[in-house]
């Protein structure tokens, strides 16, 4: 009987590249480092094999955003900048043309051609090929749900040249291409998928260090790529990934001295990692959303009784306090439905006084709920997975509303991530469930389309709302990036008056680093940019 | 004895399917859709959770699934993890690795254990029993992550001496601190059980004639009241290499062991049948080896245990 | 102790032996039959009281029931008010072991824990004592295909995962308080002790008492019971003892894994796995728990060592 928590990331999140600022950076910092030296960090094994339609989670995402490079990448700051691609075209948002650079070669000496991306497209759209990322090109013209269908919206101009036509405008199309699912994959990957998948041959920063360079529950060791010539050159020899299953071993390797850069603290040095790592360590907002939901199922939270009692129980929330005492100041309380990092946050929408303690107005606004439909004595109860290390904010989170509402808050603690998402898809929730978002790529959009519109799939306690999606969609097809967040921005406003999920904080990305290494920046996807770093 | 041993052996093929199928029912039992609850909050298109749902067979019934497990099993197939590893692979992969920590562990709960025990049996009610006492209670008393932890930060972090975590391929050397960890509990229990079978034995008529016919004290110590004294001791380290593989979670997870405890606890959580079963399936072996080990010890520990035929 | 079995006498044989009446071996031997009958269990009684530690572990375990009984006659405050403005707080007036990171009152959290662990410590051990060591008793002695069954049943038991255990025994009985949690730990921590027991008998039942008792026609369940089982007893009794705080402590772990205790109900172990994240800033809040627990299976480690003195005829003679 000597069993522990493991650290089963259960919120399976997924990672786009990061990289230098327009790659001056990288230029311009000290390369006083040995460019052979090889930096050890934290990671966890890959879920699946290598396959950049079918990697959805940290593990594997931070692996392939190293080693392959796509049309565009993303700065620390979430901006997207040009790598494979010369240019991104659209007249109307909705017929793109894109141009790629000369000269770009896989590892293997292969061309990154046209065909290169329309072919990994095709493959990880189709329905039999069972790509976990199928749905990130359900924009693209044949797409479909139910059938094998081609892309018929993909077409091949020359090597250099190929155009995407979308079913639905989207201004903001190039954002996403620098996630995962949209890399080029090498004509030898079709010969074996699934040996690929174990040796994957890309063109990115980084490469994999021969043939068994993937120890699995081990370790992965990448070496940089001498080929590569965009704009995430290494400055260093390579980087080697260790896997681990705990974030405690993880931090007692970096106190120990046996790891370079851990890029997450765990819970329980929340309150020393600072003193541990003077100077050394990193605590800043990522685009992570973390909040609770109350299902539109349950009696006493739809209607208008509903959206008093959402607005009562956000109240009755001390974000501040929860975040400064429990996480030791490694969360930034939620201001809107997005994250900071994501160009567009803000933290003064109309309506988002709802989100901060007032306890006299939450007693009040309870009251009225009560004159409509008596709560009674129902036990308030916040579900969570036990396997994912969230007891002690739910804990605070439900002493704070009970202290506030004077109702019995309770935590409900599911044994495992797929008990508690059973209920949850099943509908048989007895009261609240925790929820999470991590962006895919930065875009406000993303944090909103597949958490809040009727039958997404992460959508799961049935909200709908046309006033809200209407907006939403006028963002989408918006004529520019300003007009479009501006829309996204209006969407949040109707979120913060109906409440459909309790925003809660964002998670920040906080790391430590020993003192053999230098130059380390977070990117925005709470990924270092592992290139930039100087060691030795 | 031989007999003994042969029906042993035999007895292990209906435990084998009976364990099978029992854990397969029970990870089947287990609700909710393990594929579903993979991509976590992100869930791909329904079509692809039908498919992938199908490739791992968990569309057909129970008893299906079942059955093209073991047919697989007798095919040497022990089916393949959700990241599409073969399970052989893992298998191959983390019970070496256990077994060494095992063995480490079990050396040093077995020798400290005995030795401790032995002396505090002898000495019942002085100082170094007191002593012994405390350090049980101690033990029981605070968890092995706190344990681990102290351990991990004094010897890896602060003097050095050893790794804060174990590498890859986990050399011995580097398991014998994970191997005090896991031992402390039982440790534990070795002295408590040790010290009460001495100090019983110490008034045994054995131990009298043996003292009556001048035999020097440390041959009556070790050789008539330590040997009798084994039996339940020996039982206990039988059952306990249960606890040391596969209930090795927190030990492994402080030290980022890739060994049976983990995998097979992090198996059960996502629902992995194939996985699970199979190791359970080698750990039932192991325990009915074990324990064979342990009833022919008694044989040899203590001259009235005969097994007939 | 003459024999009263005189049912087999041998044809020719019977005149060498004097009838009793004959000799004067009867007033030698003579049985005072109007004493009180002494069993081991009477035996036992007499010895136990004799000894301080008896009563010391007797008195503790007293207070530790009656803590757990009534926990508010103990406690002013509530253990489930907590305010994050006293978070890791240290001593003060009303509150003399200081604050959780929660903010709860480390001293009530700790006296209204009683009840949950005790009762789970306690339960657990007696379901998987009275269980595991007959069942283990009755294998060891009897042997053949009994044993053979149980010791394997035994055997898949230990094979399987108390962690798949507990999730499948909790997704059925979806009510989780200290019996469920009980039972959860009973079920798979049996076959440890009916191993145990049955290696004891093993050893014990070719003794020569036993083979005496056979001799003189006790039954082999009487054998059982009165000769072989409280001389096999005492591995047992330590491995129960010790039991009863790993036991305590193994609540704290299902509990962290969602299985056990629901967190609105106290226990030391929930305090003690939730004090993890303290260990390096407030390692009180997990000391004074597990300082409670250590308490507690010192007074049954005390009481077990006792009893088993008691039980044991040869230290009996000693003493």
């Amino acid at each position: 009987m000597k069993r522990s928590r493991i650290g089963i990331s259960a919120v399976a999140l997924l990672s786009a590249s990061a990289l230098a600022l327009a790659g001056c950076s990288a230029s311009e910092a000290p390369a006083e480092g040995d460019s052979a030296a090889i930096i050890t960090t934290n990671g966890s094994e890959p879920q699946q094999s290598l396959i950049p339609t079918n990697t959805t989670e940290t593990g594997g995402g931070k692996v392939i955003t190293s080693i392959f490079a796509g049309l565009v990448s993303y700065t620390a700051d979430g901006d997207v900048v040009n790598e494979v691609a010369q240019s991104i075209e659209s007249e109307d948002g909705q017929n793109w043309t894109v141009t790629l650079n000369d000269g770009w070669t896989f590892t293997n000496g292969e061309a990154v051609t046209s065909d290169s991306f329309v072919k990994a497209w095709q493959y990880g759209a189709l329905l039999d090929n069972a790509q976990s990322s199928s749905y990130f090109f359900d924009n693209i013209e044949g797409f479909s749900y139910d059938e094998n269908s081609e892309l018929t919206g993909l077409e091949v101009i020359s090597d250099t040249e190929f155009t995407v036509a979308l079913i639905n405008p989207e201004a903001d199309f190039p954002l996403r291409l620098g996630y995962s699912a949209f890399m080029p994959l090498p004509e030898v990957a079709w010969e074996d998928l699934d040996a690929f998948g174990e040796n994957p041959i890309g063109n990115g920063p980084y490469m994999l260090d021969g043939e068994d360079a993937w120890s699995h529950d081990v370790q992965i060791d990448l070496v940089a790529n001498p080929d590569y010539d965009g704009v995430r050159k290494a400055v260093n020899g390579g980087v080697s990934i260790i896997f681990y299953t705990s974030q405690d071993a993880a931090y007692a390797d970096a106190l120990g001295g046996n790891l370079d850069i851990l890029d997450a603290v765990p819970d329980s040095a929340f309150a020393t990692y600072e003193s541990d790592f003077p100077g050394r360590s990193v605590n800043q907002p990522a685009a992570i959303f973390q909040a609770f939901n109350m299902p539109y199922y349950l009696e006493h939270w739809s209607g208008e009784e509903g959206k008093l009692r959402r607005a009562a129980i956000s109240m009755s929330i001390d974000r501040a306090e929860i975040t400064e005492i429990i996480f030791q100041g490694t969360r930034t309380p939620a201001t809107d439905f997005t994250s900071p990092v994501i160009a567009g946050h803000s933290d003064n929408l109309a309506g988002a006084e709802v989100l901060d303690f007032n306890p006299d107005e939450a007693k009040k606004l309870w009251a009225e709920a009560d004159a409509i439909a008596p709560y009674g004595d129902t036990v308030f109860d916040l579900a969570y997975n036990a396997d994912g290390g969230h007891q002690a904010w739910v804990d605070a989170v439900v002493n704070s509303i009970s202290n506030t509402l004077g109702i019995e808050a309770v935590g409900k603690a599911y044994p495992t991530f797929k008990d508690a998402l059973n209920d949850r898809d099943a509908n048989a929730l007895t009261g609240a469930t925790r929820a999470g978002w991590q962006a895919d790529y930065p875009s406000l959009y993303n944090f909103l389309g597949p958490l809040y519109v009727d039958g997404a799939g992460s959508n799961k306690e049935g909200y709908s709302s046309p006033e809200f999606e209407q907006i939403l969609a006028d963002g989408a097809s918006a004529s520019s990036v300003e007009e479009a967040t501006a829309k996204y921005q209006e969407a949040q406003e109707v979120l913060l008056v109906d409440l459909p999920s309790i925003p809660l904080w964002y998670s920040n990305v906080t790391g430590v680093y020993s003192d053999s290494v230098d130059n380390v920046v977070f990117g925005w996807d709470s990924v270092p940019l592992y290139n930039e770093v100087t060691k030795g | 004895m031989f007999w003994y041993a042969g029906k042993r052996f035999l007895q292990m093929i209906p435990v084998f399917f009976g364990a099978t199928f029992l854990i397969y029912f029970m990870v089947f039992a287990v609700p909710g859709d393990p594929i579903a609850a993979l991509y976590g909050d992100r869930p791909p298109a329904p079509g692809v959770i039908e498919l992938i749902r199908a490739e791992y067979n968990l569309d057909k019934p129970f008893i299906v699934q079942y059955l093209l497990y073991i047919g697989g099993l007798f095919q040497g197939d022990f089916g393949t993890t959700f990241s599409g590893r073969a399970v052989s692979d893992v298998m191959a992969q983390a019970f070496p690795i256990t077994a060494r920590l095992a063995i480490l562990a079990l050396a040093f709960e077995a020798v400290f254990g005995i030795i401790v025990g032995l002396i505090a049996g002898l000495r019942k009610g002085k100082l170094f029993d007191a002593s012994a006492l405390v350090i049980s209670l101690l033990l029981i008393s605070v968890p092995t992550f706190v344990v681990g932890f102290v351990l991990q930060f004094i010897f890896g972090i602060q003097l050095g001496w050893a790794r804060t975590t174990v590498s890859g391929d986990a050399p011995w050397g580097e398991l014998i601190m994970p191997a005090i960890v896991l031992a402390s509990v039982s440790f534990a229990y070795i002295v408590r059980l040790t010290r009460a079978s001495v100090a019983d034995n110490l008034g045994a008529d054995f131990v009298r004639t043996a003292t009556a016919k001048g035999l020097s004290r440390r041959r009556v110590v070790t050789v008539h009241v330590l040997r009798n004294s084994l039996v339940p001791v020996v039982t206990y380290l039988g059952v306990d290499i249960g606890s040391l593989m596969v209930g090795a979670i927190v030990t492994e997870g402080i030290f980022n062991i890739n060994g049976v405890g983990g995998t097979v606890y992090r198996a059960i959580t996502l629902g992995e049948g194939p996985t699970v079963v199979s190791f359970v399936a080698v750990m039932v072996i192991i325990f009915v080896l074990a324990n064979l080990l342990v009833d022919l010890l008694y044989a040899a520990l203590d001259p009235r245990i005969r097994y007939a035929k | 102790m003459p024999s009263n079995n005189t049912g087999r006498e041998r044809p020719g044989q019977e005149h060498f032996i004097a009838s009793l009446a004959e000799t004067p071996v009867a007033e030698v031997d003579q049985v005072d039959e109007t004493g009180k009958a002494r069993s081991t269990w009477t035996d036992a009684w007499e010895a136990m009281r004799r000894r301080p530690m008896f009563w010391i572990s007797s008195v503790l375990i007293f207070v530790i029931v009656v803590v757990a009984m009534f926990p508010s006659l103990f406690a002013t405050y509530s253990p489930t008010e907590c305010y994050l403005k006293f978070s890791d707080g240290g001593p003060e007036a009303g509150h003399p072991l200081g604050f959780t990171r929660q903010g709860c009152d480390v001293y009530s959290r700790i006296i209204f824990g009683t009840q949950a662990s005790v009762t789970i410590g306690l339960l657990t051990t007696i379901m998987v004592t009275l269980f595991g060591g007959i069942v283990g008793a009755l294998a060891g002695f009897y042997g053949g295909l009994l044993d053979a069954f149980v010791s394997r049943i035994g055997d898949i038991f230990f094979a399987i995962p108390t962690v798949l255990g507990a999730i499948v025994v909790i997704s059925v009985v979806p009510v989780r308080d200290p019996l469920s949690v009980s039972l959860i730990l009973a079920l798979f921590a049996w076959p440890q002790i009916a191993r145990i027991m049955r290696g004891a008998v093993l050893s014990a039942r070719n003794s020569d008492y036993v083979t005496a008792s056979a001799a003189l026609g006790v039954s082999r369940f009487k054998t059982l019971v009165r000769h072989v089982v409280p001389n096999a007893i005492a591995p047992v009794i330590v491995i129960a003892t010790v039991s009863l705080g790993i036991f305590i402590v193994a609540e704290a772990t299902l509990g962290f894994l969602g299985i056990g205790l629901p967190p609105t109900v106290m226990s030391w172990g929930n305090d003690i796995n939730q004090a993890r994240v303290s260990i390096r800033t407030n390692p009180q809040t997990l000391l004074l728990p597990s300082a409670a627990l250590s308490i507690t299976v010192l007074a049954f480690l005390m009481f077990g060592d006792v009893v088993r003195d008691a039980l044991d005829p040869e230290a009996r003679a000693r003493r």
